[in-house]
């Protein structure tokens, strides 16, 4: 018996790793400094701006890719930028999605960091930005779990993708969009397929973020 | 002798707590000094404003002569470091942990591994450097901590409860490392503690600090060859005994304990009196002693602890007496529980409270 891989499907999957992964990475850029300051420093407000976070975990993603439509579109005020239809409206659309996300597990991972930790490196003659890097890198793991969730939360969404993108062959199809498309044609084997690939990443991400961590303890 | 720290007049509130109150105290460069007192007397707080972590409500700390303010806080860090009660470490290796300050001070790696090498033969972990930190024991992630401090060699050691909850191999290493510290390389060292033992043989002055106030300051003889009322609130002092005494015409006071049991005390005081017996005070011996002791009794070992360099042994004679005598003592007399021991003392070394 021979395994047939359909070469598109290849493709898709290798998109959807791409747009996903570059969203993840575009959303630590400012997600992972805002978790960092939100748990660490205490002003007036915390209390709002980490509920408005945790608030924001839930939000239905067809939602969002429609206010993030309204803002691109030919019509919007952003629509001289031409991003509507392309891999990189839906990189910032995931981006967005997921930034509630990593900011609230980063807030919570650093703020289950012991607080002596901050006391014991200034003791030690650490700066302040010495000892936010030392909470930082102390909270480590839970700063993975939250990459991780973030990570399998863009590449399992569909509202974004399929509102920002579109369905475009060889150009915005993801494995989301292709699996709602294949299952409205009942291409019960593609839709399979595509299911099976896209849980393996999912787990295959979560793994080897647990093997890193268990590594470095 | 020049001073290290200077507190003048420091308070210290926590909303409507105050930590401390109105505390003024200097402390000699080369000096071990240690605050003694109850949980939540304001030990700890003061080691921390001492450390530059904490910042007083009112009055100053003087650090070498300088002010201590906002924009020489991190200079005065470089120069002190704290130990804390509940072991903080990072979660890494050994070697990361005690590394950690020489790398923000920009060490060279060879003089980084020189120095890790040292402190760590100090601290009897050689060896320790690949070994995780947090999956050490207690003990030795105490001494991992005393090392990170240590390695940085500054002017000013801070160490809160070093000690606590130890066994006694554990304790009797890190008294050990103080010592050298401060012998060795002059290092300046202010301690708190509960612990009687240590704050009386470890160190060179102390005070005695009881709701955010001195109670008391001096030299350890000072404050416990004449325990004050405020010490013996909170120390769980050892041989306390009452009783009632009379006067004796040799000019001494023989005091009745009951059970016609009668210790003699070189004090004149009539009436119902409480004292107590140091420890280190009373002599043991297997056969009757005959000695200059105006105080002696027959009994029998109920209780023997193992506590480093000593032996604690807590003998029934009538009325429960705890004794503590060197190890080699202990295994020259071949003491076990139940053993028939005679223990005497004199009747200076009986202090009234």
């Amino acid at each position: 018996m021979t395994l047939e891989i359909d070469p598109e499907i290849i493709q898709i999957t290798l998109r959807s790793l791409y747009i996903s992964g570059a969203a993840t990475l575009l959303s630590v850029l400012w997600s992972l400094p805002l978790g960092v300051i939100i748990g660490l420093r205490n002003f007036s407000g915390k209390h709002l701006v980490k509920g408005f976070f945790n608030a924001l975990l839930g939000i239905p993603t067809v939602a969002l890719g429609l206010f993030i439509y309204l803002l691109i579109s030919s019509s919007g005020p952003f629509g001289f930028l031409n991003l509507w239809l392309t891999p990189l409206a839906m990189i910032i659309g995931q981006a967005i999605l997921i930034t509630p996300i990593m900011v609230s597990f980063t807030t919570s991972a650093v703020e289950s960091i012991n607080p002596e930790i901050k006391d014991l490196a200034r003791t030690l003659g650490a700066s302040e930005t010495q000892v936010s890097l030392a909470v930082l890198k102390e909270s480590t793991s839970g700063v993975f779990l939250a990459v991780t969730a973030s990570f399998n939360r863009a590449i399992a969404e569909l509202g974004v993708v399929y509102i920002l993108g579109g369905n475009i062959r060889g150009w915005t199809r993801v494995l989301t969009t292709y699996i709602a498309l294949e299952h409205t044609r009942a291409n019960w084997g593609s839709v399979m397929a595509a299911a099976i690939i896209l849980l393996s990443i999912v787990f295959a991400v979560s793994l080897s973020m647990n093997l890193i961590q268990r590594r470095r303890t | 002798m020049k001073w290290l720290v200077e507190i003048r007049n420091v308070t210290r509130k926590y909303g409507d707590v105050t930590a401390l109150d109105d505390i003024s105290l200097e402390i000699r460069e080369g000096e071990i000094f240690t605050f003694i007192g109850p949980n939540g007397s304001g030990k700890t707080t003061m080691l921390r404003i001492m450390a530059a972590l904490d910042k007083p409500t009112k009055g100053e700390m003087y650090f070498e002569d300088v002010r201590v303010n906002d924009s020489n806080r991190g200079d005065i860090r470089a120069k002190s470091t704290m130990v804390f009660q509940k072991t903080a470490l990072f979660n890494t290796t050994v070697y990361k942990n005690v590394t950690y300050g020489l790398n923000l001070r920009g060490y060279p790696k060879k003089e980084i591994d020189e120095r890790v090498r040292d402190v760590l033969n100090l601290v009897k972990l050689e060896g320790y450097e690949k070994r995780l930190a947090k999956k050490l024991s207690g003990g030795e992630q105490q001494r991992v901590s005393l090392a990170r401090a240590l390695v940085l060699n500054t002017e000013l050691l801070l160490l809160d409860e070093p000690t606590a909850n130890l066994d006694p191999k554990n304790v009797s290493i890190i008294e050990e490392t103080i010592s050298w510290v401060n012998r060795e390389r002059k290092t300046t060292i202010v301690m708190a503690t509960h612990n009687m033992f240590q704050a009386e043989n470890l160190t060179d002055r102390a005070a005695l600090i009881i709701g955010g106030k001195i109670a008391q300051i001096g030299t350890p003889q000072e404050i416990f060859r004449v325990p004050s009322s405020h010490l013996a609130s909170f120390a769980r002092l050892e041989n306390v005994f009452s009783g009632t005494s009379r006067l004796l015409e040799e000019g001494t006071s023989l005091i009745e304990l009951g059970d016609g049991l009668t210790v003699e005390a070189a004090i004149r005081r009539e009436g119902r009196v409480m004292f107590f017996v140091r420890p280190e005070d009373i002599i043991l011996s297997k056969k009757p002693i005959i000695s200059s002791a105006r105080n002696t009794f027959r009994g029998r070992v109920r209780e023997i602890s193992d506590l480093g360099n000593t032996v604690k042994l807590k003998v029934e004679a009538g009325k429960e007496f705890v004794a503590h005598i060197t190890k080699r003592s202990f295994k020259e007399m071949q003491l076990s529980i139940g053993s028939e021991v005679f223990l005497a003392f004199k009747a200076t070394s009986v202090y009234v409270v």
